[in-house]
């Protein structure tokens, strides 16, 4: 077979394994040094490196990164710093190559001998440019010591404009100078190699990026969540027989849609509403809301007129969670129709403004309040059992009496319930027998949780 | 010794170490080569006989890693001999300019019978 026919097969078969090389976002180290692999093999190149240089969106960090060596001493580690002066030289590289030999001993190197002869004067006065005057930094500064090392020549990846690394390379094993065609090559393989690392580069960005996203919104909901709890401990201090009455309904309704199997983002979203349930509060007057007396029904149409201000209020904000205001709403709606403000039935109110009922509803039950003392959890229990189907989901009260249960019995460690109810409130010998009856009642599924204890 | 920890089949004559490629030289055998053959300077070799009667093809990347024998037996002082490579390989190597820098035998036993002599002209 003819020479050039074989080198052109040769070189056809490394590029289209560079391509696939490339291509593979596996394992990005691998593919450089793979690449590195096939453009020293291509031309039977002895010894070259990879090197990536910074971005230039960065200008305080100027050094190069070592990816991939192959050849040269073990020991040598080429790192480079890559000044703006240099960048521009390499980005304006003639024919896309420096010629490292003709930098330190001659004006007249073997490629600009073979560029020259093969490509016309044109070409001889662009390498005339790649003179150390031309670039005094880099080359002052590296080009002895490349030499030494054996490279010749510096091949600039340049992608989209940008500098994204440099390739260094050594001699021929045929001991023949680089050609105007070996250029050619050259410069296509760098191109290939030039864009994957460019895109490794662009991936690693956006991964970067989803990071600092991610982070930046956990922060804002973070900020969201404090605001909130400053918003309900504001809320409750208006109130000055239930206080913290908000933080332990948004704890309440947190453990129920728990039980429920709730996300992790709607569990959040529901211990939200329970703290911003009461929030149309504010525009109730403090007297209503502090009376030490049952309200008459003037008054108690004033303070009922909060779930609707709560809504108004909640509306226009807009929460990473969904539904708040809905939940702000209803959350005095009943399963019977005789809520309010809308008389919503059943399947019309929204399971979590049930939740958020039942929640509100047990705290007003278990907190004195300027009228009456909290009732005994015999007496909660009463009445959940008598309002159970008429103004609370079955659903709801099962799932917060399982996860009351759970307390009770010790399959949940955390003292969730206690902490809220003050500890001698609840007593597991006497309880878990109340919570197993309605459990029974209804649902009787419940059984075996009670059992568990 | 016939040595195939490294799946890479070698054995020593003398201090002469015989390894064997395998039928497609690519990155994968070409880095286990790599390996025995440094692996086999280090224990003392003075020569090597990398054996081609059973590899078809190879690719850049077997060049490339072909080179880095040369070079780190070069830098030991070590003679590389090329053995039974087929008519196409050899025109690659040729081309590339390998043979410049390596012995091609027409088999393992030109090849030992060519590193014997030429021990003995160094006087070795």
């Amino acid at each position: 077979m003819e020479s050039n026919t074989q080198k052109l097969i040769h070189s056809f078969g490394a590029l289209a394994d560079l391509g696939q090389e490339v291509a593979d976002t596996g394992d990005f180290m691998e593919m450089v040094r793979t690449s590195l692999h096939l453009l020293l093999g291509t031309l039977a190149i002895r010894r070259g490196a990879i090197i990536e240089c910074p971005t230039h969106h960065l200008p305080e960090d100027k050094s190069t990164n070592l990816l991939a060596v192959w050849g040269v001493g073990d020991d040598y580690q080429p790192q480079f710093d890559v000044e703006d002066a240099d960048r521009e030289v390499f980005l304006n590289a003639p024919d896309g190559a420096l010629d490292i030999l003709g930098l330190v001993q001659s004006p007249t190197s073997n490629l600009q001998h073979e560029v020259s002869t093969g490509s016309g004067s044109d070409r001889v006065e662009e390498t005339s440019r790649t003179t150390p005057e031309s670039s005094p930094i880099f080359f002052h500064r590296y080009a002895t010591d490349l030499q030494q090392q054996g490279i010749e020549l510096i091949v600039p990846m340049v992608v989209r404009g940008e500098l994204t690394g440099l390739v260094l390379l050594g001699g021929k094993a045929s001991g023949d100078a680089f050609t105007a065609d070996d250029l050619e090559v050259i410069k296509s393989m760098v191109r290939h190699i030039g864009v994957g690392i460019h895109t490794h580069r662009l991936l690693g960005e956006v991964k970067q990026q989803v990071v600092e996203n991610r982070r930046l919104y956990e922060d804002l909901r973070a900020i969201y969540r404090d605001t909130v709890r400053a918003f309900a401990a504001a809320i409750d201090i208006k109130d000055k027989y239930t206080q913290g009455h908000s933080e332990r309904v948004g704890k309440y309704s947190e453990i129920i849609a728990r039980e429920l199997g709730f996300g992790e983002e709607e569990i959040e979203g529901m211990a939200i509403a329970g703290y911003l349930h009461d929030v149309g509060k504010l525009v109730v007057e403090r007297d209503i809301i502090n009376a030490p007396y049952r309200i008459d029904a003037k008054q108690s149409s004033e303070l009922n007129r909060h779930p609707v201000a709560g809504f108004e209020i909640l509306s226009p904000i807009h929460h990473p969670y969904a539904d708040i205001p809905l939940m702000a709403k209803y959350h005095h709606e009943r399963m019977d129709g005789r809520g309010y403000p809308d008389g919503l039935t059943d399947e019309q109110i929204p399971l979590g403004a049930k939740i958020v009922t039942l929640a509100d509803s047990f705290d007003a039950m278990t907190t004195n309040r300027p009228y009456k003392t909290r009732r005994t959890f015999d007496e909660v229990i009463i009445d959940l059992r008598l309002n159970t189907g008429s103004q609370f989901d079955p659903v709801v009260v099962v799932a917060f009496c399982r996860a009351l249960m759970k307390e009770l019995n010790g399959e949940i460690k955390e003292r969730r319930f206690a902490k809220m109810l003050g500890k001698n409130y609840l007593e597991a010998s006497k309880d878990i027998p109340l919570l197993t009856q309605l459990l029974a009642e209804l649902d009787p599924n419940t059984k075996t949780v009670a059992a568990g204890g | 010794m016939a040595d195939f920890k490294s799946n890479v089949r070698s054995h020593t004559v003398g201090t002469t170490a015989v390894v064997y490629a395998s039928d497609y030289l690519n990155k994968l055998t070409g880095e286990r080569i790599e390996r025995e053959c440094k692996k086999q300077l280090d224990s003392g070799a003075r020569a090597l006989v990398i054996d081609f009667s059973d590899t078809e093809l190879v690719n850049s990347i077997g060049i490339s890693i072909l080179l880095g024998i040369i070079d780190i037996a070069e830098k030991s002082g070590a003679l590389v001999v090329f053995s039974d490579v087929n008519n196409e390989t050899v025109q690659l190597f040729e081309m590339l300019g390998l043979t410049r820098h390596v012995v091609l035998a027409k088999d393992e036993e030109e090849a030992l019978t060519t590193l014997s002599s030429s021990s003995k002209a160094m006087g070795h």
